[in-house]
Order: structure tokens, then sequence, then C-alpha cells
């Protein structure tokens, strides 16, 4: 029995694949090898990926397909969508798996639609019986796990970014690189993207960082989020921030963890002056080392801190940052 | 113009969630229902744009009899009219449910439908985008800004650390993110208006699900995990910890 498999691989010109599709790609070549065998496929839409191409077979792609256009310089839904199709046609996946970035999210249902095929988002698990897959998949703020089956194929499966682990580099890897031949209709390029506005940080975003250090109602003002980004800096962390912090107005809504923002899986979240109100809880439990740090001590975030210290932020923060800093 | 805003009764986002007997669902008995948190931003969005240009707001829920519920509560925010697609069945898939929605507004018409971003409770976040392609026009999702013109759309959507711009032409539909708006309280007149109102009904079946529950399960406990100590003097224990034992840093 073996597998194909198909990953979606969302390509930046400026910083190349993104972390989350070389997680895919691990998820990929488990599945693969689980059922004994298959071939894990690629597909790139971009105006130009290069000699990037290689960084796939390294982490795991057997065969990449290239859809390459001037116009996908930037992001075009109908376009990549179309793509992802044309791909699909092609290596006839038994899945296809999705990073769960903004892109990835964006493209599930667009793929779903014209394949008449299920999808699941937000996956945080894969369960597999031979050629019959199973996914994991948080629902009712992470009160319950939803496992899902799916009928009709291919399964498309979006995957939680931070959640799976990609496979070891290995640069001897090769993969054969094939030109997807794609004719684009006047419908699939009626919703134009015009341009891009990014926060200048280094920072990066709460939804894929590896370390989050998040800060609540304890911070108490938003100059207390300086704090915040000093450690974070110290740790290359991103920043993330309670529902309280958010519609205080001291953190952009992007920023926001919990139940009405995002769902996060880092190594090491630290929840600083945040309660753990249980809808905030749903969107950080899945955080593998969870850091709470708060003056009430029977705030519920100690319920699911790995480890707490009991004091005020103003001063724990500087003392972490300083002891941070000895190495 | 033609709006519609599509909302979904959602189980309250403070309520304690029991796995009903047959392992699948959530047992509903005792919980209490509310309008999706995102939708709210669709029904703002919905209604500042016929306030603006003109035009009907039509509040379309699919579900059983009690999400009359939330249709009769945008209907107080200050919709126009409200449909209630009436199913028994289950909702799981959400491309079953985008087939059913897709088939009622696809000839009707309509210049924008709004949704919110995703329903709290299953978390798909999909049937805004599904319907938009099944019925081939623009759809976008994470809106966190809209300007609206006859003609066309333009505004922002959410991605990792910024935003982007898009822009196209009508009909089409928004998936509304936080942010986009601040959501209006229904007002005691809203309130008292939306008792006059009429909710048409009609019954619609969906397809056999493609997306199937197998088993809902509760989420392995946390540990609970130690409080190193109190203020400052904790700190060397914890970046100890952090070093050598969980290794994360």
């Amino acid at each position: 029995m073996s597998i194909n498999i198909l990953v979606i691989a969302e390509f930046h010109r400026d910083s190349g694949f993104r972390k989350s599709v070389l997680e895919a790609l691990g998820a990929a070549r488990r599945l693969a090898a689980g059922a004994g065998g298959g071939e894990v496929s690629a597909v790139a839409a971009a105006e130009k990926v290069g000699d990037s191409a290689a960084d796939l077979a390294a982490y795991g792609a057997d065969k990449v397909l290239l859809a390459e256009r001037p116009e996908f310089a930037v992001y075009s839904p109908g376009g990549f969508a179309a793509a992802a199709a044309a791909a699909v046609k092609k290596v006839k996946p038994a899945v296809v798996l999705v990073p769960g970035t903004a892109l990835g999210r964006d493209l599930t249902p667009r793929l779903s639609a014209r394949l008449g095929a299920p999808a699941a988002t937000d996956c945080v698990g894969l369960e597999q019986d031979g050629d019959r897959i199973v996914a994991v998949r948080p629902a009712y703020t992470g009160k319950v796990q939803m496992r899902v089956g799916f009928k009709g194929s291919p399964a498309i499966i979006c995957l939680r970014p931070n959640v799976f682990l990609p496979e070891k580099e290995d640069r001897s890897r090769s993969a054969e690189t094939v030109s997807l031949g794609l004719e684009l209709t006047e419908k699939d390029l009626a919703l134009r993207i015009t341009g891009t506005e990014k926060q200048v940080s280094d920072r990066p975003d709460v939804a894929e960082a590896d370390l989050i250090i998040s800060g609540g109602r304890g911070m108490r003002e938003p100059e207390g989020f300086r704090l915040l980004e000093e450690l974070s800096s110290a740790l290359g962390a991103g920043i993330g921030a309670s529902r309280a912090a958010v519609d205080a107005g001291w953190r952009p809504h992007g920023d926001q963890v919990g139940q009405t923002g995002k769902s996060v899986s880092p190594s090491l979240y630290v929840a600083c002056g945040i309660s753990g109100a249980v809808q905030h809880l749903a969107g950080m439990i899945g955080s593998k080392c969870i850091v709470a740090i708060n003056k009430d001590p029977e705030a519920p975030i100690f319920k699911v801190a790995n480890y707490g210290i009991v004091g005020d932020v103003y001063q724990v923060l500087p003392a972490l940052i300083e002891e941070l800093k000895k190495g | 113009m033609n709006i519609i805003v599509f909302v979904k009764q959602v189980a309250d986002t403070e309520a304690r969630v029991q796995i009903a007997g047959d392992g699948t669902s959530i047992d509903t008995l005792d919980l209490n229902f509310i309008l999706n948190p995102f939708d709210e931003f669709a029904v703002e969005e919905a209604l500042r744009t016929a306030e603006k240009l003109g035009g009907e707001v039509t509040v379309i829920s699919l579900g059983n009899e009690s999400a009359a519920g939330v249709i009769r509560t945008a209907l107080a925010m200050g919709a126009d009219r409200g449909l209630l697609l009436k199913t028994g069945a289950r909702c799981d898939d959400p491309l079953q449910v985008a087939r059913a929605l897709a088939a009622e507004i696809a000839g009707s018409g309509f210049d924008l439908a709004f949704f919110g971003k995703q329903a709290v409770g299953n978390d798909h976040g999909q049937v805004g985008i599904l319907v938009a392609e099944l019925i081939g026009v623009p759809g976008i999702s994470m809106v966190s800004g809209l300007e609206v013109e006859t003609g066309g759309i333009r505004g922002k959507r959410e991605i990792e650390g910024g935003t982007e711009s898009f822009e196209c032409g009508l009909p089409a539909v928004v998936a509304t993110q936080k942010g986009l708006n601040e959501p209006r309280y229904a007002s005691l007149k809203g309130r008292m208006a939306a008792k006059k109102k009429t909710i048409e009904e009609k019954e619609v079946s969906l397809a056999e699900p493609l997306l199937e529950v197998e088993s809902l399960n509760y989420p392995p406990q946390r540990e609970r995990g130690r409080v190193l100590g109190e203020g400052a003097g904790a700190v060397p224990e914890l970046v100890r910890c952090l070093r050598e034992d969980a290794k994360v840093i």
C-alpha cells in the first residue's frame, strides 16, 4: 500500500519557503512511511522560485511542481487556488497538506470548493490506519478535541503551525521539478491583492513564533509592553496579548491569543499579568511549556503553567531580562 | 444595495461543554446560545453599508428552530428581514453547509454577502470563502478594513504581522475579522421593532457530509506545574528550569 501526498509550499521572495511548509513536508513524509511508501509532491505558486526549489527536496519532497507567473509576485487567492487544483489533478494525491498560515487558511476552503473535497482546518494531530486518515483538531475553545474522517478524496488537511516537526535537512536529496501549465480565468483573477503593509519588526508573528511572551491586564499600561518587547528581543520571541490588553488598545488585535484571537502552540509561552480566562487558555493550552507570572496566586493560569512565579510583573520581568543577559 | 449577512448561533463561550452520549456531539441541553461573536462585525458592516449607500439587509441563518433567536438579535441591531433555513441535520461539514447557503443566494441578485470569519465552536473558518467559490464570485477572508462603493470594494485583510490591501468588483463575499468595526448594541427601540419584523422560514436539506466527526474527546489535562517562588528571587530558578529541564531556551 502507498499514499501520494501533496504539500502546498508557500514561497516568499525575501524569505523563501516558510517554516510551516517544512513542517508539512515532515508530516507528509511520516504519513508516507506509515502507509508503506508513496510520493510526496510540493506545489509552489510564485513569480520565480529559482534555486530555492532544492529546499523542498532537502526537507522531503520527491517532486516539485512550479506555477511561476509574473502576477504571482503577490498572493492571488484565485490564481493560487487554480495552481493547487491543477497540481491535484496532476499527482492525484490522497491527502493535501496545507500549512496553517494566513495564506494556507485562505486557500483551504477555495481548494475544497474547487475539488468538491472535504477539508479540515487547524489540525494538531494525524492518525493513520493504512490509507485511512483521521485528523485531530481542537473545538469549543479547546474544551474538546474533534477527530474527523474524510469521505471523498483528496482529504484536505490544514495544519496548525509549530505542531508538526520538519524532517532533518538532507541536501543529498533531489526532486524532479515539473512546470505546471496553468490557464487562469478572469474569475480566478477577479480578486486582486494590491499591496502588503507589514509592521516593521524582525519579531516573528505570534501565530508562527516558537517562543511567545504574552501580556495581559496585569501589565497595567501600554508602556508595560516595552518590558515584554525587551524580553522578547532577548529571546527572539514573538509577542502575544490577552483580549483585555487588546481591548484596552495596548496591542494590535493581530497579537491577540485566545478564542477570538489566534490559537498558538509554541515551545514556550510566557504569560505575564494574564489571569487565564477560559477563552485565553483555549488559545495557548497547546503550548509545550507554559510560564506564568502573576501577582494573584489564585489566578487560573497557574493551573496550566509548568512553572509559575507569584509576583508583580514590574519586579519579575526586569530580573528575568537581567538573568537572561548573563547567558 | 442588496446585502445579505449570514449569522450562526453558537454556544456561549463561557459555557461548560459536555460531550453528549453519542460521543460525536455536544450536549446542548443546558447550553445558552448567543450570536457568534465574529458575526457581530458582519452584521455591523452590513448595516453601515446600507446606511451609507442605501439598500436592504437580509439576515440568514441555517439551523434548527432555535436559530431564529440570533436572527432576531440581528434584526434588533437594525437588519430589515430574516430568513431561517431550517434543517434538523447536523451541520458538521462546512462544504455541505456552504452548498446549501450558496444554492439559496446564487440567483438572488445580491451585491454583498457578509460572514463572520469563523463560528466559535467548530472553528472551521471556511464557510464564507466556500460560498464565494461555489457561486464564483470574489470572496475575501480576514477582512479588517472595508470601503464599499457602488461598483466595487477595496479594503484590508489581516495576515501575519500586517495587512494586505485588496480590491474587486461586486457581487462579493466578505468574511469579517475583529477590528473591522465596533458592533452596535441593539437599542430598546430596535428590539421593539424587531418583534414586528417577520422571519421567513424555509426547509432545506443538507447532502451527506464528506467531513465526518468520528469522535469528540476531552483533551488530556495538563499536569499542574510548580510555583517556583515569589518575586524576582525566583527568577534564577526559572531560567535554570527553562534551560536545563524544559530545554526551551
